[in-house]
């Protein structure tokens, strides 16, 4: 790799959702900035832009980051999967289902970002990484109440809908149980 | 944000020769605290130098029978760590207190010894601070200074260094490993890499320009038992009012030995060996955990808004010191 100039458009290809998308950016462009603006995923939402509010969240590389915290050349390499890639109209992914189906909004501006993060967030349970809840370190943590609020709170909801996006995200992952996924 | 050049390294001879081939370069690791501050031009570096196509990522023993932390091991990979959680808990639960499991995924172990303070007016370019731009003048001192240090701080900077990691690393006794520009390699414990403020707030650290941290090496595990009390206004996702990083053993019905460090309250990652000397032989007791405390805050200076972090300090060490000995606080 070389120096990419300021205030130059270099090309740029990053692959969101399983495709790729090629654009000529500016370096300061975070990730947020170009799934929205350059991509038109506009479900991933501005909040805070500093890493304080969630919305921004997608998942790379399976792992939930906060969007507006990375340049978009930082992820020529990565697979990045946003709320468009997860489910669509007619398709919805069953943990979207279970957001409407337990009311987990009112506004819905954070909902994007509450439901990366908590597939984010079932995959480092189910790796069996502890958090700051977890009575001991060791086994396998439970999914109860205090983890998923404790897991969770880096998403706010300015709507306050946390008691039901608590009840979406514990009905999906006891179906997720039921089908011993 | 200023515009800057951009590199993404492909391995760390060209992110060191790149940090040298042009001027004000600065690597990115995460970026959680870079972009942060240069989205508010707070930090405007020309140049950054993207470390994280760099083969960083690994956690291995040392022939020592301890841990080799790769410099890129994101927080929340080290947190998750079988060794980290069996055998360092104190660091896991460190790790895990702080910011939220996004940031910890993308956070670093050389980007969050590295972050910068949280005060208020160093993130506010309109106002006058001495760390931000020297010589303007402190707005915490005498103003809104709730959050800042009472430990290790100068007439010219009261800001508290915000890092939980940072905390269990020093009383872990971590070392960081380092390479100058120059090829040659150096090891720092982290009471050489961190810096007081003195007269000179915007220089933090004891790393020369250029130069790569590559790894955290811990010792062997210590013995006794380990834990992290970290007291803020939120049950999550908020920076610590006060911490404590303890590890103590015991011997019958006496300590046998006490490590002990403190966040929130320095300017940077705290310890006070004295206060641990003090502990060692001695029977646990309240009156023995306010000595230790005496010592630890015979030098802390409170400055209106932040002097309850003084007695706050006090009770979560006897508090810490109750559990690890299990004694009655
Ligand atoms: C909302 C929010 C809440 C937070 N809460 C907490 C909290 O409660 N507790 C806590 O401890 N932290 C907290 N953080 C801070 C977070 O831990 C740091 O932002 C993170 O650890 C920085 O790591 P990074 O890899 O992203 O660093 P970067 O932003 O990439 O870099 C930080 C600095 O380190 C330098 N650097 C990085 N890697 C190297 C290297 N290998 N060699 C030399 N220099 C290097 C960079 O040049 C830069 O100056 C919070 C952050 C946010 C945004
Ligand atoms: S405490 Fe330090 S960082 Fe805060 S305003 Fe004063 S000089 Fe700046
Ligand atoms: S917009 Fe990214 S965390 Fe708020
Ligand atoms: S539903 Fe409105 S912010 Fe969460």
């Amino acid at each position: 790799m070389d120096w990419i100039d300021a205030e130059v458009e270099a090309p740029l290809t990053l692959r969101v959702n399983g495709v790729p998308h090629s654009v000529r950016i500016d370096t300061r462009t975070t990730l947020l900035d170009a799934l929205r603006e350059r991509f038109g995923l506009t479900g991933t939402k501005k909040g805070c832009d500093h890493g304080q509010c969630g919305a921004c969240t997608v998942l790379v590389n399976g792992r939930r980051i906060n969007s507006c915290l990375s340049l978009a050349m930082m992820h020529a390499d990565d697979e990045i999967t946003t709320i468009e890639g997860v489910g669509a109209p007619g398709a919805l992914h069953p943990l979207q289902t279970a957001f409407i189906d337990a009311d987990g909004f009112q506004c819905g501006y954070c909902t994007s970002g509450q439901i990366c993060s908590a597939l984010g967030m079932l995959e480092e349970v189910a790796a069996g990484w502890p958090s700051h809840v977890s009575g001991d370190l060791m086994p396998a943590p439970p999914l109860d109440l205090g983890e998923i609020c404790e897991r969770m709170s880096g998403n706010l909801c300015r709507c306050a809908a946390y008691p039901r996006i608590v009840a979406a995200i514990q009905s999906y992952a006891a179906s997720r149980e039921g089908e011993g996924a | 944000m200023i515009a800057f050049d951009y590199l993404r390294a492909a391995d760390r001879d060209q992110a060191l020769s790149a940090a040298q081939s042009r001027d004000g370069a600065r690597f990115i690791a995460g970026g959680t605290n870079l972009l942060d501050l240069m989205k508010l031009q707070v930090e405007a570096p020309r140049r950054l130098v993207d470390i994280g196509a760099l083969d960083l990522r690994q956690i291995e023993r040392t022939d020592e029978g301890g841990l080799r932390i790769g410099a890129l091991v994101s927080n929340a990979d080290l947190a998750a760590h079988p060794l980290v959680r069996a055998r360092y808990p104190v660091l896991s639960r460190a790790i895990l207190a702080g910011a939220s499991a996004q940031l910890r995924n993308k956070a670093t172990t050389a980007g969050n010894l590295l972050q910068r303070t949280r005060c208020y007016f160093f993130y506010d370019p309109a106002v006058p601070c001495n760390k931000r731009t020297p010589g303007s003048g402190c707005s915490a001192i005498g103003g809104f200074n709730r959050i800042m240090a009472v430990l290790g701080t100068s007439e010219q900077c009261i800001a508290s260094h915000p890092s939980d990691m940072a905390v269990a690393m020093r009383v872990l006794d971590a070392r960081v490993e380092t390479v100058l520009p120059s090829g040659e390699r150096r090891a720092l414990s982290l009471d050489e890499l961190y810096r007081l403020p003195g007269d000179t707030p915007q220089i933090e650290t004891h790393l020369q320009p250029g130069e790569l941290i590559t790894a955290v090496l811990l010792p062997s595990p210590p013995t006794g038992r380990q834990t992290y009390r970290k007291v803020r206004d939120r049950a999550s996702y908020a920076f610590a009012l006060v911490s404590v990083a303890g590890i103590v053993s015991m011997e019958q019905d006496r300590i046998s030995g006490a490590a002990l460090a403190f966040g929130g309250v320095g300017t940077m990652p705290w310890r006070d060996r004295a206060a641990e000397d003090l502990l060692v032989g001695q029977q646990p007791s309240r009156a023995l955990f306010d000595q230790a405390a005496d010592t630890v805050l015979a030098a802390a200076i409170g400055h209106g808004e932040n002097d309850f972090k003084i007695p706050l300090l006090r009770r979560t060490l006897a508090a810490v010191l109750g559990k690890l000995t299990e004694t009655v606080a």
